[in-house]
C-alpha cells in the first residue's frame, strides 16, 4: 500500500472530519456573514451619528478600498507603487467630468467610468515594469503621481475651469434617492466597497490571482512555464489602478465634498502604502485592518492624551509624538511581524480557538 | 546665448547640490543594500541641530563639530536598532523600515527643536558673481565645490584604503567578507555615521539656500532620480547623474516650460529617469543584475 | 475556517471599535483628544460642565508642519485676545468665552474630522463660528458649515465668491478676498509709477504658489492687465518651492517691472533669496498677505532687505489693545506664545484681529438675541451686521491696527483694503496709507462666479432684501 492509503485505512475520520469542519464551517461563515451585513447596512445607519460616519467609517471604507487595490499591484504582484494617489486623483477628476458632462449618467456608472480612466492610466504607467525591475520601478509611479498632480492642476477643463481648481461634489444620488447626507453617503460608500472586495477576492483566488502571485514569487520560473508575465502586470496595474480610482471618487465625493489635485499628493500616497505594510502584505483583511489602524491612531492617541495628561502636552507636540510612535510601530512590525496586523489577527484567532491549550 | 549659458551653469551647480543628497542614499546602498529613505529626515535633523545650537549662542566650530558628533551617534544608533534586527530581510522591508524611521525623526527633530523657521549663514554671501555676461550664485558654486571635494575624498576612501576594501567587499558578499575576516558590523555601523556626516554636510548647504525648516526633508525627491539615472551604487554616478537631472531640469523648465505652462519641475526628472532606466535599466553606472534561468 | 473567521472578525472589530470611539467622542464630557492649550488652572474663565454660560470657539490649529510658524503666530494671537477678554472684561456682556485646539498640521482631512468632533459644542457651550486659517480645510468644510449652520470665517484668504452671501449665507473671507488683493495691489504699483496712465506698457511677473490658492487670481489680473494696458505674465512654482531658479531666470530675461509674489511656506523665503541671486531688485518684489510675515523674510537673511509685502494690518506693539494683552495676560504668564519675541508680529496681531472681529460679532449677535450663549445660527446675523467704524476701533484700542469693517448680506468681505510695508532687516515698516482695491470693477466677476456655484449646487440665492430677521 502507498503511504496515502495507509493513511486512509488507518485513519479515516480525518475525512469526515473535515466535511463536518467544512459543512460547520459553511453554515457559521452564512450566520456571521449575514449578521455582520445586518449591522453594517441597517444597524449603523440608524444608530450611528454624523461623526462616526464623516469622519471614521467612510474614510475607513474609502482607505480600505485603496489598500485593497495598491495590495493587488504590490502585495499579490510584488510591484512596488508610489503613485496609488496619483490613479485616485485621475478617478476623482474623471468621475466629476462625467457626472459634470453627462448628467445623464447615473453615479454609479460615472464612478465606475472614473475608475477605468484610472485603469487605463494605471495601465500606461504599468508599461515599464515590463523592462524595469525590482526597486528602480518606484521611478515609474513616482512620475505618475507628480505629472498627474501637474496635469490636473495645470489644464482647468478637468476642473471645470474654476479658478481655483478645486473640484466640488455633486449632487449624490442612486435611483432617485438622495445621498447627501453622512448616512447615505456611508451607504453608498459601504455597498460600493462591499461588492468590489467581493470582486478582488474572487480575482485573487482565480487564475489571475495566482499569476500575480507567480509574478511576486518566482518571475523567471513562471515565465518559463508559461505564464504570461506581461497580461499579468498590466492586468494587475489596471486592476489596482480601478480600485484606486474608484476610492479617489469615493474620497472626493463620499468624505471630504471637495478635493484639489495636492489632496492626492505623494504623501496620500505613503499613506496608503503604510495601510498595507501595517496591515499585511497579500491579504485582503489587512488592507481594512490597515486603513482601521491609520484612521483610529491619531484620534485614540489624542484621546488618551486628552484623558491622561489632560493640558500637560499641547496639541502640536502631541502631533510629533504621535509621528515618532507611527513611525516606530511601523519598524516595529516590520521587525516581529512582517506580514502585519493580518497575521498578528489571524496567530491570535487560532491561540484563541485552541485556548487554553496551546496547539 | 549667455542666456542660455546662465540656465544650463545654475542647472548644473543645482545638480550638484542634489548629488551632494544622493551621496548620503549610495553610501548606505554600497555598504548594506537598503534604500535609505530616511536620509531626507537625516538632512533635515541634522540642520536642525546645527541651527539650534547656534542661535543658543554656541559659536560656529563648536556648534558644527558638536552636531558632527550627534549625527555619527544618531546614525550608529539607527544601524543598531533598526537595521541590525532585519538584517537578511528582503529589499522592500528594509526600504518600509527606512519609511518608519524618517517618520520617527522628522517626528523627534520638531519635538527636540521646535518646527520654527531659521535662517542659516555660513558665512557666504547668496549674491551673483559675474563671469563675462554669465552671472552665478556664489552659495551655488561653494557648495559645487563643496560636493565635488565630497566625492573625491569618499572616492579615496573606497579605493585607496583599507576601509573601503572591507566596505566594497561588504557589498559585494557580505557572506565571504564576513569568512574572510571583516567585521560587519563595524563596517555598517561606519557606513551609516559616514552618511550622517554626508547628510550634516547636505543639511547646511541647503538650510544655507534655503532656510532651515521642515520642508527640507522633500529635497529628497528631488535626489531620486539622480540615484535612478546614475545608479544606486555608484558615487561617480551621483555626480553625472546631479549634473544631467539638474541641468535638464532647469532647460526643460525654462524652454519647454513656458510652452506647457510652467511649473514642470517636479516630473521632468522623473520622465527623463523614466526613459533612462528603459534604456539602461540600472542606471548609467549602476551593478547590472544578471539574470540566469 | 480560521481564514474565514479571521476575516470577519477583523472586518467585525471595525464598527465595534469605531461604535466604541463615536460613543466616546460624544459622550465624554471633553470632546475626544483635544486637549486644551491653556492650562486648565489658569483659565479658571474656562466653566465646567453646566457651571456657567459660555461661547465656544473650535480651534482647527496648525502647531507643527511645514506651515507651523503662520498656526502658532495666528493661533496664539486670537487666544490671547480671548484670554483678554475673559479676564479683563469677564466675557462678552457675562458670557465667557471658551476654546479647544484640535491639531491639523494643515491637512485636510485631519481638519474635516476636528470640523465633525467639535462642532457640536463644548460642554454644553454652543459653537460659534470656525476659523481653521486654511484655503484647503475651508472648501473641504464649506458645505458641512452650511448644513451645520456654523459660520466658517476665512480671514484675508478663502472662496472669492463666498464674498456674495446671498450664495454663501455661513461663509465669511473677512476683510480681503483674493481677488481685492491683487487689484489693490497693481492700484499700488500704479501710485508708485506716477498713476494708472503711467501702467501703460509696464511688465508685471506674477510668481505663484502652484495650488488653487495662487492660481485663483489669474482671470482679475488679466482683466486688469487688459485695463491698464500692462504686460503680465504668470510663473508657477511647483509646490513646495524649494526651487525657483527656473522662474527667476526666465524673469530676469523677462525683465519686468515689478514681480508679485504669491507664495505660501518655504517659497517665500527661497523667492526672496533666489531674486537677489539672480540679480533681481528685492525691492521691486511685493509679496501678498501669505507671503508677508517675519518669518518668511527672515530666513531669506540679509538680501531680503528692501523686500515689500502687503498687508491688512500692522505689525508691531504700539496698539492700546496689544497693550492691553500684554499686561492682562502676557504678563500675568498666560501668554500663548512659546517665543515671546514673536508678540506683535505680523501672524499674531491677525490672530488678535481675528479675535476681535468674532468676539464683536458674537457681541452685535448678543445684541439681538439676548445676553447668552449663542447658536452658530445667531453668530451668523452677527458677522453679516459687522460694523466696525473708527469710533468703535478706538473703544477697541484697534485704532490703526484693523481697518474699519462693515459687512452685509451681500458682502461678506467688509474691508478690501490694504497697506505696504518693507522689510528693514529687523522689522516691518509701512510705507504707504491705506490702499483700496476696484471693488467695482471686482463685484461682477465675484457674481457671476457665485452664480455658477449656485447654479452646479442647484442652491438658490438669498434675497438680501428680505435679509432683516435672519
Amino acid at each position: 500500500m502507498t503511504t496515502q492509503e495507509e493513511q486512509a485505512f488507518l485513519s479515516p475520520a480525518p475525512q469526515s472530519r473535515r466535511l463536518d469542519a467544512q459543512r460547520f464551517a459553511g453554515r457559521t461563515r452564512w450566520a456571521l456573514g449575514g449578521a455582520l451585513g445586518l449591522v453594517l447596512f441597517v444597524g449603523l445607519p440608524f444608530f450611528g451619528n454624523d461623526y462616526l460616519f464623516s469622519a471614521i467609517l467612510i474614510p475607513f471604507l474609502v482607505l480600505s478600498l485603496a489598500g485593497l487595490g495598491l495590495n493587488v499591484l504590490t502585495g499579490y504582484t510584488g510591484q512596488l507603487s508610489l503613485g496609488s494617489a496619483a490613479f485616485m486623483a485621475v478617478g476623482a477628476f474623471a468621475t466629476y467630468n462625467f457626472q459634470l458632462r453627462l448628467p445623464s449618467l447615473p453615479l454609479l456608472v460615472s464612478i465606475a467610468l472614473g475608475g477605468l480612466s484610472a485603469a487605463l492610466i494605471g495601465i500606461a504607467f504599468g508599461l515599464p515594469s515590463l523592462r524595469i525591475k525590482g526597486f528602480y520601478l518606484i521611478v515609474s509611479t513616482l512620475a505618475a503621481q507628480f505629472f498627474v498632480e501637474w496635469v490636473l492642476t495645470r489644464f482647468g477643463w478637468f476642473s471645470n475651469d474654476s479658478s481655483s481648481g478645486v473640484i466640488s461634489a455633486p449632487h449624490l444620488a442612486v435611483a432617485g434617492y438622495g445621498l447627501d447626507s453622512p448616512a447615505g453617503r456611508y451607504l453608498l460608500t459601504l455597498f460600493i466597497v462591499s461588492v468590489l472586495t467581493v470582486v478582488a477576492r474572487n480575482l485573487i483566488r482565480s487564475q489571475t490571482g495566482r499569476n500575480w502571485m507567480a509574478v511576486r514569487d518566482m518571475a523567471t520560473a513562471a515565465s518559463v512555464m508559461g505564464i504570461p508575465i506581461l497580461r499579468a502586470k498590466l492586468t494587475a496595474f489596471a486592476v489596482s489602478s480601478f480600485y484606486c480610482g474608484v476610492a479617489g471618487a469615493l474620497w472626493a465625493f463620499a468624505y471630504l465634498g471637495t478635493v484639489e489635485p495636492h489632496g492626492f499628493d505623494l504623501n496620500r500616497s505613503f499613506q496608503i502604502l503604510f495601510i498595507i505594510i501595517i496591515g499585511g502584505l497579500g491579504s485582503l483583511s489587512g488592507a481594512f485592518l490597515g486603513a482601521l489602524f491609520i484612521v483610529l491612531f491619531p484620534i485614540l492617541l489624542s484621546h488618551v492624551a486628552g484623558s491622561l495628561l489632560n493640558g500637560v502636552i499641547d496639541p502640536g507636540q502631541l502631533q510629533n509624538l504621535q509621528k515618532v510612535l507611527f513611525g516606530g510601530l511601523i519598524i516595529f512590525f516590520l521587525v516581529k511581524e512582517p506580514d502585519g496586523l493580518a497575521r498578528l489577527l489571524r496567530t491570535a484567532t487560532r491561540r484563541f480557538s485552541l485556548w487554553p491549550l496551546g496547539r | 546665448m549667455s542666456f542660455f549659458i546662465e540656465v544650463l551653469m545654475g542647472g548644473l551647480l543645482a545638480g550638484l547640490m542634489y548629488s551632494l543628497v544622493a551621496i548620503g542614499f549610495v553610501l548606505i546602498f554600497k555598504a548594506s543594500g537598503v534604500f535609505n529613505f530616511a536620509q531626507g529626515s537625516m538632512v533635515l535633523f541634522s540642520a536642525l541641530a546645527f541651527v539650534t545650537l547656534i542661535e543658543r549662542g554656541v559659536p560656529f566650530w563648536v556648534a558644527l563639530i558638536a552636531t558632527l558628533l550627534l549625527m555619527v551617534l544618531l546614525g550608529v544608533s539607527i544601524e543598531r536598532f533598526v537595521l541590525r534586527p532585519l538584517v537578511n530581510r528582503p529589499p522592500m522591508t528594509l526600504f518600509m523600515a527606512t519609511l518608519g524611521l524618517s517618520f520617527v525623526l522628522e517626528g523627534l527633530a520638531q519635538t527636540l527643536f521646535g518646527s520654527q523657521v531659521h535662517g542659516l549663514e555660513l558665512g557666504v554671501e547668496d549674491v551673483p558673481v559675474a563671469f563675462g555676461s554669465v552671472s552665478l550664485s556664489k552659495l551655488d558654486i561653494v557648495a559645487a565645490g563643496t560636493a565635488g571635494s565630497l566625492v573625491l575624498i569618499l572616492s579615496l576612501l573606497f579605493n585607496r584604503t583599507r576601509f573601503g576594501l572591507a566596505l566594497r567587499a561588504v557589498a559585494d558578499d557580505p557572506l565571504a567578507a564576513l569568512a574572510a575576516g571583516v567585521d560587519l558590523r563595524r563596517v555598517w555601523a561606519a557606513v551609516w555615521a559616514i552618511a550622517g556626516v554626508v547628510g550634516l554636510v547636505a543639511g547646511l548647504l541647503w538650510g544655507a539656500r534655503l532656510g532651515v525648516q521642515f520642508s527640507l526633508s522633500l529635497i529628497v525627491l528631488k535626489a531620486l532620480p539622480v540615484l535612478i539615472i546614475g545608479g544606486f551604487s555608484s558615487v561617480t554616478g551621483t555626480i553625472v547623474g546631479g549634473l544631467l537631472v539638474g541641468s535638464s531640469e532647469k532647460l526643460a523648465e525654462v524652454y519647454v516650460g513656458s510652452a506647457l505652462g510652467g511649473g514642470i519641475e517636479n516630473w521632468f526628472p522623473y520622465l527623463l529617469a523614466l526613459l533612462f532606466l528603459l534604456v539602461k535599466p540600472t542606471g548609467l553606472f549602476g551593478q547590472v543584475q544578471v539574470e540566469r534561468v | 475556517m480560521n481564514r474565514t473567521l479571521n476575516t470577519l472578525l477583523s472586518l467585525a472589530l471595525a464598527p465595534a471599535l469605531l461604535s466604541a470611539c463615536q460613543k466616546a467622542a460624544a459622550g465624554k464630557s471633553d470632546p475626544a483628544g483635544s486637549t486644551q492649550k491653556v492650562d486648565p488652572t489658569l483659565n479658571a474663565a474656562t466653566p465646567a460642565a453646566g457651571k456657567q454660560p459660555a461661547q465656544y470657539f473650535p480651534l482647527q490649529s496648525y502647531r507643527v508642519g511645514p506651515y507651523a510658524a503662520g498656526g502658532t503666530g495666528f493661533f496664539g494671537g486670537f487666544i490671547d485676545y480671548m484670554n483678554l477678554v475673559n479676564v479683563r472684561d469677564g466675557g462678552i456682556n457675562g458670557v465667557k468665552l471658551t476654546w479647544s485646539e484640535c491639531e491639523t498640521e494643515y491637512v485636510v482631512e485631519r481638519g474635516v474630522e476636528c470640523y465633525e468632533r467639535l462642532k457640536k459644542g463644548l460642554d454644553g457651550a454652543p459653537t460659534a463660528a470656525t476659523n481653521p486659517l486654511s484655503v484647503g480645510i475651508a472648501y473641504a468644510t464649506l458645505d458641512r458649515s452650511t448644513t451645520d449652520k456654523i459660520p466658517l470665517i476665512t480671514i484675508n484668504h478663502g472662496r472669492t465668491d463666498s464674498t456674495d452671501g446671498r450664495v454663501f449665507p455661513y461663509v465669511f473671507p473677512l476683510q480681503l478676498n483674493p481677488y481685492s488683493e491683487v487689484s489693490a495691489i497693481v492700484n499700488y504699483i500704479a501710485t508708485r509709477e506716477g498713476g494708472p496712465e503711467k501702467l501703460a506698457h509696464k511688465k508685471i511677473v506674477t510668481l505663484y504658489h502652484g495650488s488653487p490658492y495662487g492660481k485663483e487670481t489669474q482671470p482679475v489680473l488679466d482683466i486688469l492687465a487688459k485695463k491698464y494696458d500692462f504686460q503680465i505674465k504668470h510663473l508657477e512654482v511647483p509646490h513646495p518651492g524649494n526651487e525657483q531658479q527656473s522662474q527667476w531666470l526666465e524673469i530676469k530675461r523677462f525683465q519686468p517691472d515689478w514681480v508679485i509674489l504669491r507664495g505660501w511656506g518655504v517659497m517665500n523665503p527661497v523667492a526672496i533669496k533666489t531674486a537677489a541671486k539672480t540679480g533681481f531688485p528685492v525691492d521691486h518684489v511685493i509679496g501678498n498677505i501669505w507671503s508677508n510675515s517675519e518669518e518668511d523674510v527672515r530666513p531669506a537673511g540679509g538680501v531680503g532687505k528692501g523686500y515689500i509685502s502687503i498687508t491688512t494690518h500692522p505689525s508691531g506693539t504700539d496698539f492700546p489693545v496689544v497693550g492691553a494683552i500684554k499686561k492682562y495676560v502676557v504678563d500675568a504668564g498666560k501668554g500663548n506664545l512659546q517665543d515671546a519675541k514673536r508678540f506683535g508680529s505680523v501672524y499674531y496681531n491677525l490672530g488678535v484681529i481675528n479675535g476681535i472681529l468674532n468676539v464683536e460679532a458674537v457681541r452685535i449677535a448678543q445684541g439681538k438675541f439676548g445676553k447668552r450663549p449663542l447658536t452658530g445660527e445667531e453668530t451668523r446675523w452677527g458677522f453679516e451686521h459687522l460694523d466696525i467704524d473708527e469710533a468703535k476701533l478706538k473703544e477697541l484700542g484697534a485704532f490703526g491696527l484693523l481697518q474699519p469693517i462693515k459687512l452685509s448680506c451681500l458682502d461678506h468681505e467688509g474691508g478690501g483694503r490694504i497697506r505696504f510695508q518693507q522689510w528693514d532687516g529687523e522689522k516691518w515698516n509701512l510705507i504707504s496709507d491705506w490702499v483700496s482695491a476696484d471693488r467695482a470693477l471686482l463685484r461682477p466677476i465675484i457674481e457671476e462666479s457665485a452664480a455658477k456655484y449656485a447654479k452646479e449646487k442647484g442652491i438658490t440665492p438669498r434675497d438680501c432684501s428680505a435679509d432683516s430677521e435672519k
